[in-house]
């Protein structure tokens, strides 16, 4: 069992493009319909802990279904799954982009991957911002840091954004738990 | 130390990283460039990479970098680093604290940090196309016309392709897509100088 937790998420690990989302289909399709290890009821729980804990959702459903399934061992080893795919795969890339590079033609599919990769987080970006919540403070909030962040860029001036996700949080707790504290239903 | 200071740094990503992997960017890019481990060029083509890579992104960046930086041993340890955040804050919550996702406090901190979230990642894509097309600084904007041209091919055969088909492109095949449209530009734009 313990085995068959790593190499199960060994296999989501090295089939899934593109992060998060992505795995949370495949993780659905094995986990779910195949191995049949818990129902859509329980898979929800796990998504809704994932999304609401930092850290990279398929990390955090691989831990939480490792421990679910076969306690500390479990969750080692379902991580340690979805993790070691990457690892190896990204180091030895690691060790042969440079030389690749050297390439003409390596390097001119560099150049256009630049505007993939900046149209990737801009299309996540906007995909995000359709659920900003309305109201106010959510809004003002966007804007500042947005502005901030280009103008702190384009100023080169340094300051570590934890602190505005600091600062989020902390108003966050403000608003939602200390000035309406009236109990909130899900 | 190098290896010390991968993991906690990369310790410092992962418990920071809010919204999924996109919101692990900036801060990825704010450290990498601000210790000076890699230089924006070298971001860029460490994004592409990670990308299109399988796995998730946060893993994939923290090996590359730690592997940059501090070879096999430095990837393991930045790697360590990232994972490891998120597996004591599930272990806990699954073990111990079954209602932190339920406490007001902790619900209030989340709701807090979304629109934040939103704002970094928004801030980083936009300053990552403006430099993809050549902006270096206030006083050194020199357009870079080909970057240009291959953004323009590409939003127009990506919403053409978008329309026809009603499906969103995966990241793979975004970054395939210009990496194409990359190698064809450059070689046209090459000709044409000769």
């Amino acid at each position: 069992m313990l085995l068959e937790l790593f190499f199960t998420f060994a296999k989501i690990g090295l089939f899934t493009f593109g992060g998060g989302y992505a795995m949370i289909a495949q993780i659905k399709e094995i986990v779910v319909e195949q191995k049949k290890w818990m129902d859509d009821e329980e898979l929800m729980q796990i998504i809704t802990v994932a999304e609401s804990t930092p850290g990279p959702i398929a990390i955090n459903m691989a831990t939480y279904m490792g421990y679910k399934k076969k306690g500390v061992a479990g969750s080692v080893l379902a991580t340690l799954g979805v993790v070691v795919p990457s690892l190896v795969i990204l180091y030895v890339i690691s060790l042969f982009l440079d030389t690749f590079l050297q390439n003409k033609y390596v390097a001119y599919a560099f150049t256009g991957i630049k505007c993939g990769v900046a149209f990737l987080i801009l299309r996540a970006g906007f995909g995000l911002l359709k659920k900003v919540e309305k109201g106010l403070i959510p809004r003002l909030t966007f804007g500042i840091v947005f502005a901030l962040m280009i103008l702190f860029d384009l100023l080169s001036v340094s300051f570590s954004s934890v602190w505005f996700i600091l600062m989020g949080g902390v108003i966050g707790i403000v608003l939602y738990a200390v000035l309406s504290p009236k109990k909130e239903v899900e | 130390m190098i290896y010390l200071q991968l993991f906690l740094e990369f310790f410092k990503i992962g418990l920071f990283c809010f919204g999924g992997a996109f919101g692990m960017i900036p801060l990825i890019e704010e450290t990498v460039i601000s210790r000076g481990w890699l230089t924006e060029a070298e971001f860029f083509n460490l994004l592409g990479v990670c990308e299109s890579t399988p796995g998730p992104i946060a893993v994939n960046t923290a090996t590359y970098v730690g592997s940059v930086m501090g070879g096999p041993f430095g990837s393991i340890a930045a790697t360590l680093g990232v994972v490891l955040p998120s597996f004591l804050i599930i272990l806990l919550i699954a073990a111990v604290l079954k209602n932190l996702t339920n406490n007001k406090y902790f619900k209030g901190f989340m709701r807090g940090v979304k629109p934040v979230v939103v704002a970094l990642i928004l801030s980083t894509g936009s300053m990552l196309l403006l430099k993809a097309i050549g902006f270096a600084g206030l006083h050194e904007f020199k357009v870079d016309i080909v970057c240009l041209v291959i953004l323009a091919l590409f939003l127009g055969i990506y919403y053409a392709v978008t329309c026809l088909w009603k499906k969103k492109l995966s990241a793979v095949k975004v970054v395939l897509l210009s990496a194409g449209l990359g190698i064809v530009v450059s070689m046209v734009f090459e000709a044409m100088k000769v």
